[in-house]
């Protein structure tokens, strides 16, 4: 029996590509026939396991102990995982506090900063957004035009023309060290303007009349009405507002300066070079900081393709 | 812009009497919105003005003043007229910084395109179940920001024992010596590598969205006169997903140029000889590094001008701008 083991472990690739063929059987039981519908198999199934390879390495490494760290590429073979080799002292290292030049600081802290600097941003975004986008849809008003080729005009800019002048801005307003810095100036995205746009056209004009003849103010219609009705909008911009705070780094690095309001994907990085011969540390937050935007993700895959494509692809 | 046609004005009279009847129904007034229905889009759009007026619209044409003087840090300054442009122009740096954006950007275009296209076109069967689980087998690492899947990467690129090298290792029989971030000619492979895996499935599913969209009947009416797959692909398809196709082909352009984080992450600065330097991280390096804004904002114009030319020429290869005429 445990020279199975050894040996199944020796020739941990080998027995993982004989699994992978056999996969491939069975996905070819339940797939169309075809001529070359096996062959397309067949290499969507070796795309989609590399793809997969470097998170299933990444949830091995963050539970390996450091002192196994190299020695096994996944997980240890069966014989050898006990608590000395899988545990979770990467993540009880990560969760030390650590001192700062204002005090101890806790990991805790980073995922805090970023749950609430993500879901802030993704809110007032959609509330400012979409409030753009009932506007150019549902009005015809003096300069609307020009409003819209203005926005389609902007976002031909790259972003990365402004960062030094909207630095010399945020400085003067004395905003440095604050996440008013990073709240405001993205909390309208022409974006996301012209996805609600594009949701809210189709909304019938009749309903907007019926909720005036009620008394409604244009406020409350959009807010009871018009909103209600494109909630599959709401969850794509969400999402991919979410994921544009959350990953963000450029911003952060270059305007937060006190170690205690820092976010994650600036603080991993600062991990890189401080736990460099203890890479489990980093590599358990990394684990953990993917970990919000996959959730989010299964919850609203749909919405999040449908939003994405939508400005490219005509229905 | 279809909607200000007939129907927009039509309905422009119901919603005059509308107004007045809410003002009749409530005379108190019931609220600055009802009466004021034409100010009210005005009203909606003022967060958008205000942010456009203060994070857009002033730091560009700051952006055009600063690129004339040269700066040391927010407070100090002096004209200095074309001088910034010069300088960055004769810059070995930037001539580094240039071809190493070009090279990157001229691989997403001919490597990762096409492979997204080759997947996508893998995946438009009509077996939902194996549509939407390889979907987002391929997708998923496009969720992880650019400093998540870079922090993943340093390791996965490490010699000897990183999962890279050992793959190349069991499938070659060679390559565990491999430096990738160290040795400056495996650094451009090494982003390449670790860019396909990030936006492959992000291309492929704006492909995927093209092709489902493509008229079957023409396809069928194709498959009737005899033509072959090649041929259906050639001339039904292909003219279906162009528009999707110039789209995708400007996105990635443009992305490609303003490439920073990736590589100023998993290099932990521009890599041995610069050889991970791009124009952004140029950038980045003389504004926020050495407090260069002017020059900062001088490559800052560069780029703008650069991506626009591309991009003007690449609306121009695809014949999009033709058809409009």
């Amino acid at each position: 029996m445990s020279e199975t083991i050894t040996w199944l472990s020796a020739h941990a690739l080998q027995v993982f590509l004989v699994a992978l063929v056999v996969l491939f059987f069975i996905v070819l039981a339940i797939s169309p026939r075809g001529a070359w519908s096996y062959a397309r198999v067949a290499t969507l199934l070796i795309v989609g396991t590399v793809m997969m390879l470097p998170f299933v390495w990444l949830v091995c490494a963050a539970f390996k102990d450091k002192t196994v760290m190299n020695e096994f590429t996944f997980l240890p073979p069966p014989g050898k995982i006990s608590s000395e080799t899988v545990n979770l002292n990467n993540y009880r290292t990560l969760f030390e506090a650590k001192p700062s030049v204002k005090g101890p600081v806790v990991f805790w802290q980073y995922i805090v900063n970023s749950v609430f600097l993500a879901a802030a941003g993704t809110f007032i975004s959609l509330v400012f957004s979409s409030m753009g986008g009932y506007a150019l849809a549902k009005y015809r008003f003096r300069g609307r035009t020009a409003i819209v080729t203005f926005m389609l005009a902007s976002v031909t800019i790259p972003g990365v023309v402004l960062l030094a002048p909207n630095f010399e801005v945020i400085w003067r307003l004395g905003w440095m060290d604050t996440y008013r810095a990073l709240l405001i100036p993205g909390c309208v995205s022409v974006f996301g303007i012209f996805l609600f746009r594009q949701a809210m056209i189709g909304v019938p004009d009749d309903l907007i009349e019926a909720g005036r003849i009620d008394g409604c103010g244009e406020f409350r219609i959009y807010l009871t009405l018009i909103m209600p009705l494109v909630r599959p909008m709401i969850g794509a911009f969400c999402l991919i507002s979410f994921l544009g705070a959350w990953n963000s780094f450029i911003a952060p690095n270059i305007y937060l300066q006190t170690q205690s309001k820092l976010t994650l994907p600036v603080v991993l990085n600062q991990y890189i070079g401080e736990y460099a011969q203890q890479y489990g540390v980093f590599l358990a937050g990394t684990l953990l900081a993917i970990i919000p935007p996959a959730v989010l993700f299964f919850s609203l895959q749909r919405e999040f393709i449908s939003g994405l494509t939508s400005g490219a692809v005509k229905q | 812009m279809t909607t200000a046609g007939p129907v927009g004005n039509i309905s422009q009279t119901p919603r005059m009497i509308a107004s007045d009847l809410t003002v009749r129904a409530h005379p108190s007034g019931g609220g600055g919105w009802n009466r004021r229905a034409r100010t009210a889009p005005y009203l909606f759009l003022i967060p958008y003005f205000l942010v456009t007026l203060v994070f857009f619209l002033y730091p560009l044409i700051y952006a055009t003043i600063l690129a004339f003087y040269q700066t040391n840090g927010p407070t100090s300054r002096a004209f200095v007229g074309l001088n910034n442009f010069r300088f960055v122009l004769s810059d070995p740096d930037f001539h580094t910084a240039l071809w190493n954006t070009t090279v990157f950007a001229f691989f997403s275009i001919f490597l990762q395109l096409p492979l997204s296209l080759a997947l996508a076109l893998m995946l438009n069967v009509r077996s939902a179940r194996l549509k939407s689980f390889f979907r987002l087998a391929i997708f998923a690492p496009n969720l992880v920001g650019q400093v998540f899947v870079g922090i993943l990467f340093t390791m996965l690129f490490a010699p000897r024992y990183g999962l890279i090298n050992k793959m190349l290792h069991a499938l070659v029989g060679k390559g565990l010596e491999m430096n990738w971030l160290q040795d400056p000619s495996l650094v451009m492979p090494a982003l390449i590598i670790c860019s396909l895996w990030m936006y492959v499935g992000f291309n492929m599913i704006y492909f995927l969205a093209a092709l489902q969209n493509v008229d079957q009947s023409l396809v069928e009416a194709a498959k009737i006169d005899g033509a072959g797959p090649w041929n259906i692909f050639r001339s039904v398809t292909v003219p279906a997903i162009m528009p999707v196709a110039t789209f995708v082909v400007i996105t990635s352009t443009v992305g490609s140029f303003q490439l920073f984080e990736l590589p100023y992450i998993l290099l932990q600065g521009f890599g041995p000889r610069n050889s991970g330097m791009t124009v952004v991280g140029y950038l980045y390096n003389f504004a926020f590094d050495t407090g260069d804004l002017g020059t900062g904002a001088a490559v800052g114009w560069l780029l703008t001008f650069i991506i626009l030319i591309i991009s003007l020429v690449q609306l121009r290869l695809s014949g999009t701008m033709r058809n409009d005429r």
